[in-house]
């Protein structure tokens, strides 16, 4: 069965010259390790995925999840969640408005809302939905961005560099948060770190890529 | 045969924007059509004064006729001019952007040469008949006759105006003027030619101090020209390193002198209006001490004309403006030295007896001579040596810094 | 997807705003330069306009001052802004003189001229300030200083305004350069900060702001407005003389006109080409003195220098203003006076009436030129987004082009062709003209801070299911609410202070605040004059308000947008 995310024969090329080549299956609740030296290619994968490369790189082969293919889909219709080092909260919005805005559609004002305040309370920032996210703390940032890419329902889940901002104890606490929440919805999730730890603490499949290995 | 009758259709076509044109001798028919039309005025907008009395015109044919006047405030009426040949180039001959210019001499001359001006339409208006056509050079502008062609609505002469805290007592004629500046320097200027008022500053050194003045009247040629104008380069030459700032910088205009004996940088200037002075002591714009003086020999005049181009979409509505210029109402408050203190263009003994004593009753202000001590008017050259004489001035002392 | 159709082909639509008027426009101006004028029966092709021009016995000054007051005021805002960047950058004084300086930009040219002249002249505020006490003038000198012959008035009303524009130009650039560290470095080795600045920042910054130190220099060299108050008369720069030949009585100068317009394009060619001459010695030199192991240590004059010209320009333009507003209140005011009899709201109830339609008709034009730039820009900037395609060096010269190209040169020929197709009255060809000008400002003050937004947002929005107009609407568009507020603000500023394009192709019909003040400016009557341009200034300076209080409201709560 064709469960979990896909990546068969992929090959990214930049203006014609080899990148980056893949071919693997993540299964749900599974999380691929991705290591290698900056440039190598490692967050031009996860693009490949989300279906936002830049121009000059292209891909062939294809991404299939949970056995639809989705190479040719429209970013916004993949459902594959990204966290970044960042937490890219938009600042413009608050707490709560930034869970709305990941929530999907559907379901009346009350029923949003209790879902955003379930979520806030799950990570333990309940009563945080109208603060402004820039007077929140690093850690808290992290888990509303979290909350908020799970509260969009991705089918697959994908982490650019997405502990490298936090210290130690915070790391640890945040990719135990991350990896027992995608356990447990049974999300394929594929991890670009250049942090030994985090993979050690995936504890799962790891490659690395080296220059030129296209 | 078919070609004659395109011939014919062609002509008659032609002919239609002609035919649509409103007739001067039906004024009926003229109110009827100008109600409700906008008429652009392009005047000139540097004089608040003018500014002001365009806008009271504008809402008085709004309250009788319903026209709407535009004041499109010009830096230069050449501006007016070239919009309407532009338009003519681009074939535009219907609809036009200007309705009305306040205009004369080359000015009116070139629109006139080239066909742009809509009319005969001036002496058919209803209050043609209190223009004093016999004593006013309102039929002929520089010498150029108007045939109809532009409408007069004001009387200029000119004066110069003299701050008596500085210089006292008048001057009676150019050599004095001369030798007065000599004595003071710096403390005399006149707007810079092109500019109207300073190209006729030059026209009244011309005529004061020459012996023939019947040869500026006809249009001017080669072999008259140097031994007319070469005592007005000699008369410069000598003035012109006793004039403010030695005379490499020069007030853009008329008003900007103004500024300029408030500033206490002159006290003594040029204008080509008897009120002009009396109006600016009453609007602050100059010192309460400046009088005006006119040269023994006479200065000369020149009446101010609307004109209406040959493509306004708005003829009728100009008409009645024009007309409404000329009426009793209107010269009698341009004249008011404390609104714009322009001389009348009307003929007091044609008046209505009740419009006559408002006229005599007029305070025409501190400065302002009376129409006695105003003297003897001298008439305009021909345009061609306005433009020749410019011209040789921007040569001469325009471009030498 | 016709949507998808509809944003591709917004760059190219910008494109033909923003020149087809200044390509038709110069089309329009080679006929009659070279004869052909069919209005007054003249057939071309002929070279006599280009004879008439240069038996204009004016021609050679004429030429002198416009080069020689381009490249000066050119020179002068640069090295100031390059002083005071260099000897102040990231110290209390700089961020003063920021704030001193950066609302400047929006005060109209003309305004400005003209506050400087009643402040410098004999007779001016200053003198009367210090008269008769100071100076035992009982009356002004007899001193030409504005309209001087040699443009130096002229060249510091110039400068006031264009340090300002150049700084901020600067500061958008210094945003990219990792300057704090480079010097801290050239420091470390020993430089002064001048020198370090010089040698390791400044050739990274000019090569950004080189496009719009072309502009101040072709501006420079062909304004009109800021000649006509402050330059020398005797003979005029040659694009007053332009304008003079083109308002001529006797029509066939219009073709003198076009002449004159073709060869002041090809002088500022050839200033250009003078001007990237020197940038190449300058640099050379530069190159040279960096080898020298020449380290400027002692360079605090300089430092002075540059404080001393920034605060000189914020305090001619500011002083200018508060002369200007004096007058906007003053009864009679005779030399030496220091204050005017106070005439209460007298000037500004007089002038209410016809201030009131020209702040209508410079709104109206205003408003609709810049909602169009702002939508143009934004479909530009969306569509390089989306397609990934920046623009580069090239498309870079596209932008500036339509400043680059004298108002002189095509402007005239435009106001033909408008004519031709009929549509030459109101104020639509006036919202087309000003388009083309503030156009080129909007894009440059949205660009940058466009394109840095950290495009990872939008990867986060999509991810969550958002789509591209989504992520436009909802994320980048608010969140970049305040430089699109302030580039609507510019562009609304650069559409107050258009003169020629108002008064050309508006065929007087359109009477903005700008078009009334200079109108004016001939006449020399101050209170008017005042009234008009303290109208203007607040008009122009009245959206950066706005600008500024709309996000500080809206966003009073989101501390991440106030960085």
């Amino acid at each position: 069965m064709a469960e979990g995310l896909k990546m068969d024969q992929l090959k990214i090329t930049r203006d014609g010259a080899p990148l980056v080549a893949i071919d693997r299956v993540i299964p749900p609740g599974r999380v691929l390790t991705v290591m290698g030296p900056s440039g190598v290619g490692k967050s031009t994968l996860l693009a490949a995925i989300t279906g936002t490369l830049a121009p000059g790189f292209a891909c062939t082969g294809r991404i299939i999840l949970n056995g639809r293919d989705i190479t040719a889909a429209p970013p916004h219709s993949r459902r594959v969640g990204i966290l970044f080092q960042d937490d890219l909260l938009f600042p413009h919005l608050s707490v709560g408005e930034n869970l709305a805005f990941g929530l999907r559609g559907g379901g009346d004002r009350t029923a949003r809302r209790s879902r955003i305040d379930a979520a806030l309370a799950e990570v333990g920032l309940a009563g945080f939905a109208d603060r402004d996210p820039a007077t929140l703390s690093g850690g808290q940032k992290a888990r509303v961005a979290l909350m908020r890419m799970l509260l969009s329902d991705p089918a697959a889940l994908l982490l650019d560099e997405a502990f490298s901002g936090l210290d130690a104890d915070r790391r640890a606490r945040m990719r135990k948060l991350v990896f027992d929440r995608a356990r447990a919805r049974g999300l394929p999730v594929l991890m670009v770190t250049h942090d030994r730890d985090d993979a050690d603490a995936a504890g799962d499949d790891v490659i690395e890529l080296r220059p030129g290995a296209g | 045969m078919i070609r004659s009758m395109l011939l014919t259709a062609g002509l008659a076509l032609a002919a239609l924007p002609a035919l649509a044109d409103p007739d001067p001798a039906d004024w009926d028919a003229v109110l009827e059509e100008a109600q409700g039309q906008t008429v652009f005025w392009h005047a000139w907008g540097g004089s608040t004064p003018t500014n002001d009395f365009i806008a009271w015109a504008g809402r008085r044919v709004a309250e009788d006729h319903g026209v709407t006047v535009e004041h499109v405030k010009l830096t230069d009426t050449a501006d007016a001019v070239t919009r309407v040949l532009s338009e003519k180039q681009a074939g535009r001959d219907t609809g036009g952007a200007v309705d009305l210019i306040w205009i004369n001499g080359p000015n009116f001359a070139a629109m006139k040469d080239a066909g742009l001006l809509f009319g005969p339409f001036a002496e058919q208006l209803p209050n043609w008949r209190y223009v004093d056509v016999d004593g006013k050079t309102v039929r002929t502008d520089f010498t150029v006759p108007t045939a109809g062609y532009e409408s007069p609505w004001a009387m200029a002469q000119v004066v110069f105006m003299h701050d008596t805290a500085d210089l006292p007592d008048r001057l009676g004629s150019m050599a004095a003027i001369r030798d007065w500046a000599a004595a003071n320097p710096g403390r005399f200027t006149y707007p810079q030619p092109p500019d109207f008022l300073g190209v006729t500053f030059l026209k009244q050194v011309l005529l004061d101090i020459t012996a023939d003045a019947a040869v500026l009247a006809q249009p001017v040629d080669d072999a008259n020209y140097d031994r007319a104008v070469d005592p007005l380069w000699a008369y410069l030459d000598s003035l012109t390193p006793a004039l403010w700032r030695d005379g490499r910088a020069y007030p853009a205009n008329g008003p900007a002198q103004l500024q300029l004996i408030t500033d206490d940088e002159i006290d003594l200037a040029i204008s080509f209006s008897p009120g002009e002075a009396s109006t600016a002591i009453e609007t602050g714009q100059l010192p309460p001490t400046v009088r005006t003086f006119v040269l023994d020999r006479g200065t000369l005049g020149n009446a101010s004309f609307v004109a209406i181009p040959y493509n306004s979409g708005a003829k009728a509505g100009a008409m009645v403006l024009a007309d409404f210029l000329l009426s009793p109402e209107a010269q009698l408050r341009a004249q008011d030295p404390a609104i714009l203190g322009y001389g009348t263009v009307l003929d007091m003994d044609a008046l209505p007896a009740a419009d006559r004593e408002a006229f005599a009753a007029l305070d025409l202000g501190v400065a302002t001579l009376s129409p006695a001590e105003l003297g003897q008017v001298l008439p305009e050259p021909h345009p061609s040596w306005m433009t020749r004489i410019a011209a040789d001035w921007q040569r001469r002392y325009g471009t030498g810094q | 997807m016709a949507q998808a159709g509809l944003l591709r082909a917004l760059p190219a639509l910008t494109l033909v705003a923003m020149l087809g008027p200044v390509a038709a426009g110069l089309a329009g101006t080679l006929l009659p330069a070279f004869g052909h004028m069919p209005a007054i029966g003249a057939h071309g092709p002929s070279l006599a306009p280009f004879a008439a021009v240069l038996a204009w016995p004016g021609l050679g000054a004429a030429v002198w001052t416009s080069v020689f007051t381009g490249l000066l005021a050119t020179a002068v805002s640069l090295g100031a802004v390059v002083l005071i960047t260099a000897g102040w950058w990231g110290t209390r004084p700089f961020r003063w003189l920021e704030r001193a300086l950066s609302p400047l930009l929006a005060v109209p040219h003309a305004a400005a001229a003209f506050g400087l002249a009643f402040l410098i002249a004999p007779s001016g505020w200053l003198a009367r300030l210090a008269s008769p006490g100071l100076t035992g003038w009982e009356r002004p000198p007899d001193w030409l200083i504005v309209n001087d012959p040699w443009g130096l008035s002229l060249v510091a009303g110039l400068a006031a305004k264009e340090v300002p524009f150049l700084l901020l130009m600067t500061l958008a650039a210094l945003a990219q350069a990792d300057v704090a560290r480079s010097l801290r470095v050239a420091q470390a080795l020993g430089h002064g900060r001048i020198a370090a600045w010089l040698f390791c920042v400044f050739p990274r910054v000019y090569a950004q702001i080189r496009l719009a130190v072309f502009v101040v220099l072709v501006f420079g060299m062909t304004v009109v407005d800021v000649a006509l108050i402050l330059g020398p008369s005797t003979p005029p720069p040659l694009s007053v003389q332009i304008l003079r030949w083109m308002g001529d009585p006797d029509l066939s100068q219009r073709m003198t006109a076009a002449a004159g317009a073709l060869m002041q394009l090809a002088l500022v060619l050839g200033a250009l080409a003078v001007w990237i001459a020197l940038e190449r010695l300058v640099a050379r030199a530069g190159r040279a003195w960096i080898a020298s192991g020449w380290r400027g240590r002692g360079d605090g004059v300089a430092r002075v220098a540059g404080l001393l010209l920034g605060a000189g320009s914020a305090l001619a333009v500011l002083g200018g203003l508060a002369t200007l507003a004096l007058w906007s209140f003053a009864g009679y005011w005779g030399f030496p006076d220091p204050l005017p009899a106070f005439a209460g709201s007298k000037n500004w109830m007089r002038h209410g009436p016809g201030l009131r339609d020209a702040a209508a008709d410079t709104t109206l034009v205003a408003g609709i030129a810049v909602a169009l730039a702002v939508i143009l820009v934004l479909g530009c900037l969306e569509a390089e987004h989306r397609t990934g395609r920046r623009l580069h060096a090239r498309g870079m010269w596209l932008v500036y082009l339509p400043l680059l190209v004298p108002q002189t040169a095509f402007l005239p020929g435009l106001q033909t062709l408008l004519l031709q197709i009929g549509a030459d009255t109101g104020v639509v060809p006036v919202i087309a003209a000003h388009l083309v000008f503030v156009l080129p400002y909007v894009f440059l003050s949205l660009g940058d801070p466009w394109r840095a937004w950290d495009a990872r947002h939008a990867g986060v929005a999509v991810a969550l299911g958002a789509g591209p107009g989504a992520v436009f609407w909802r994320v980048r568009l608010p969140m970049l609410l305040r430089p699109v507020l302030t580039a609507a603000a510019v562009g609304f500023a650069v559409s107050v202070g258009q003169y020629l394009p108002t008064l050309l192709i508006g065929g007087g019909r359109v009477a903005t605040l700008t078009t009334e003040a200079v109108a004016l400016a001939a006449g020399g009557d101050r209170r008017a004059i005042g009234v008009h341009a303290i109208a203007q200034t607040a008009a122009a300076l009245l959206p950066f308000a706005v600008a500024l209080a709309v996000p500080a409201i809206l966003w009073r709560n989101r501390r991440g947008l106030h960085g």
